[in-house]
């Protein structure tokens, strides 16, 4: 069970010449709450530079928390230093995008793999080139691939070794950030399902992040949408898909192309207008009044909680309600 | 959509292309292996494939800008009635920008970062003598208005770096619609970009192409874009064209077992659940068209007659298709509708 409230990432920015002062913050993730059951997959969905990533690399303590709490399985991961944090951090794996520069070069498949192994002391001796045998099985690469380099491999097989490596630590929760967007259509579906099948065989918790709302849709059971830095959305998958709320929800699922020449010639298109704001300077009031095609006078003055507004769904929009009554899906 | 009157003449017409990359001390390489199409005016063209396919190596020979040592480009590429391949550089480069102008994929590596946008824009006017120099500024103005860019007059002063990701890429269809080009070739113009951002370039696509009769071709690995966008689509794999159609009867009822495997392969937003179906293996493992179908050791239909000799690109009922055992009509590819 993975809870976190109020998670805060501030990256600080510096003017000067002799002397550094802080002249601001960039407020990459301002005030997350997310819970995420044993063997269940969140989907944290949310265009560049929204913070998702920065949520995953917080959990997980690759970056330093402002304010706000990470527990998982009754361990205070926030509070963690040293020794201890790199004790619990078994428990806490990341699956990283580019298979390319996630592996080391110079290092080959079995020691990348056994590394994490001996790291945490799981297995002794043989056992643990025994393991790295069991762990290229469990992911679908031959035996022999403990010998060679990342090089030769391609980005399915490399994302299969990244899988691989995160899995040799035994963890339950996987934080997996964009595991699939820099590989090939036909290679996303098998890593896809090497990741669902592992899920059912090993019980594992998934964060899933992703760009992709569709790759969300296929592997979570529920979903939260973020926006510069905090959640707008979050709601059962299925919900979610069928009736989004937010009107950033609803511009984004009518932005995604469908590869079926009918849907997409009857569906109604929001085109947002505008680029994202800047973290550093973010709009008074509600994050995405900038570009809400429903924006009225109290968004710019009250910033909108995320508030429960259906049983499981949660909004962030002073007008949720309303919206639903005239509301345009994906179709 | 826009209405393509099929009596006219093609306008841009590749017949036969073929490229062929000589390296040093391996053997040559066929990126584009016997590619044909053509366009026509207001038609919009979609070319898709993975990684390696070739799609973007066709789209370069098209505007002559392979490198000439070590790359061999054989075949017929004629725009406007002109042949393009044996035509010298100075003739080249009075169609290459004006006539068939190209939008890249990556607006922040195909901008040069140490000068303005309105000196890059101006200098493709100036080159192109599209006018005097004095109206030039105005003339850039009124290129980044058209492209839905705010505060055009002001942004000419800007730097690359001074404006986001989908902000560059209207700069960079602002500069290939600066000579109203009869074609635009697109490669990959949002895969940069994020969704929303995606949905306002496909959606200035949509309108130029409507408005000045331009004709679009579109290079992407991405089946939904092309699925809403283009009149025709071209599927390739390995360098050659594998099917091809009409996007009505090719989303429908694809027959090549590769478009097949494509479109299963991705998650459908508006489908729920179900077990994705991935094409096995990666593109690396072809075999040369020579040796027979480049795709049969990744086929789940794959037979005897696959290898030994080359399958053609025959018509069959709606599309064509490069397949000796194509899929049956009447399967339908999806679960619900």
């Amino acid at each position: 069970m993975l809870t976190v409230r109020d998670l805060r990432v501030h990256f600080p920015i510096y003017e000067g010449v002799i002397f550094d002062r802080q002249v601001g913050a960039v407020r990459a993730v301002d005030g997350v709450d997310l819970d995420i059951a044993d063997g269940q997959t969140l989907g944290l969905v949310g265009e560049s530079g929204c913070g998702k990533s920065t949520v995953g690399k917080a959990i997980v303590r690759l970056v330093p928390i402002t304010t706000g709490t990470v527990v998982f399985d009754d361990i205070e991961l926030s509070k963690l230093e040293g020794a201890e944090l790199r004790k619990a951090r078994r428990h806490v794996q990341m699956i990283f995008q580019d298979p390319y520069s996630s592996l080391n070069p110079r290092q080959n498949v079995g020691s990348t793999i056994a590394e994490p192994i001996k790291t945490h002391s799981l297995r002794q001796g043989a056992a643990v080139g025994q393991r790295v045998l069991e762990l290229l099985d469990a992911v679908g690469l031959p035996r022999g691939a403990a010998h060679r380099y990342p090089h030769e491999f391609s980005g399915g097989q490399r994302q299969r070794i990244g899988i691989a490596r995160a899995l040799a630590a035994e963890p339950s929760l996987i934080v997996a950030d964009e595991p699939v967007s820099a590989l090939d259509v036909s290679i996303q579906a098998q890593v896809i399902n090497l990741m669902e099948e592992l899920q059912q065989n090993l019980g594992l918790t998934y964060l899933m992040i992703s760009h992709d709302l569709a790759v969300v849709h296929h592997i979570a059971d529920a979903v939260a949408v973020m926006y510069l830095g905090g959640i707008v959305e979050l709601a059962p998958a299925d919900r979610l898909y069928t009736e989004p709320l937010h009107p950033y929800t609803l511009a984004l699922m009518s932005a995604v192309p469908v590869p079926d020449p009918v849907v997409e010639d009857r569906r109604q298109r929001t085109v947002l207008q505008g680029d994202l704001p800047s973290p550093a300077n973010p709009p008074s009031g509600c994050r995405f009044r900038t570009r809400c095609p429903f924006v009225q006078a109290r968004c710019a003055e009250e910033q909108p909680v995320l508030r429960e507004v259906r049983p499981g769904h949660k909004v962030a929009c002073h007008f949720a309600e309303e919206l639903a009554e005239q509301r345009v899906s994906v179709r | 959509m826009s209405k393509v009157d099929n009596s006219t003449e093609p306008l841009l017409a590749v017949t036969d292309l073929k490229v062929t990359f000589n390296t040093r001390g391996t053997t040559p390489v066929r990126a584009v292996d016997g590619v044909s199409f053509s366009v026509r005016a207001g038609e919009t063209l979609g070319v898709v494939g993975e990684s390696g396919s070739g799609k973007s190596v066709t789209s370069l020979a098209i505007l002559g800008l392979l490198p000439e040592r070590g790359v061999q480009v054989e075949g017929s590429i004629t725009f406007d009635g002109a042949e393009l391949l044996t035509s010298s550089e100075r003739e080249m480069q009075a169609v290459r920008g004006r006539r068939v102008a190209m939008v890249f994929q990556d607006p922040m590596s195909s901008l040069n970062p140490v000068l303005t946008i309105g000196r890059q824009l101006t200098e493709v006017l100036r080159r192109h003598h599209v006018c005097h120099k004095a109206e030039a500024p105005g003339r850039a103005a009124a290129l980044l208005d058209r492209v839905g860019i705010p505060e055009a007059r002001r942004r000419l002063d800007n730097y690359p770096h001074q404006l986001s990701g989908g902000m560059r890429q209207r700069v960079m269809i602002a500069m290939a619609l600066a000579c109203e080009p009869a074609v635009l070739i697109a490669d990959e113009p949002t895969t940069a970009l994020d969704v929303t951002i995606q949905a306002q370039v496909l959606e200035l696509l949509r309108e130029l192409v409507a408005q000045s009769n331009t004709a679009l071709i579109l290079i992407t690995h991405d089946l939904g874009v092309v699925a809403g966008m283009c009149d025709r689509v071209h599927v390739m794999y390995s360098g050659r064209i594998v099917e091809s159609g009409e996007r009505h009867p090719l989303f429908a009822q694809p027959r090549h077992h590769y478009t097949r495997g494509l479109l299963a392969s991705v998650p459908r937003l508006d489908l729920v659940g179900g077990k994705l179906t991935p094409i096995s293996g990666s593109p690396r493992d072809v075999i040369d068209w020579a040796d027979g179908c480049a795709f049969a050791p990744r086929c789940p239909a794959v037979t005897e007659s696959c290898l030994g000799t080359p399958p053609a690109l025959e018509p069959l009922d709606d599309t064509f298709v490069r397949c000796v055992n194509p899929a049956p009509l009447g399967q339908s590819m999806w679960k619900a509708d």
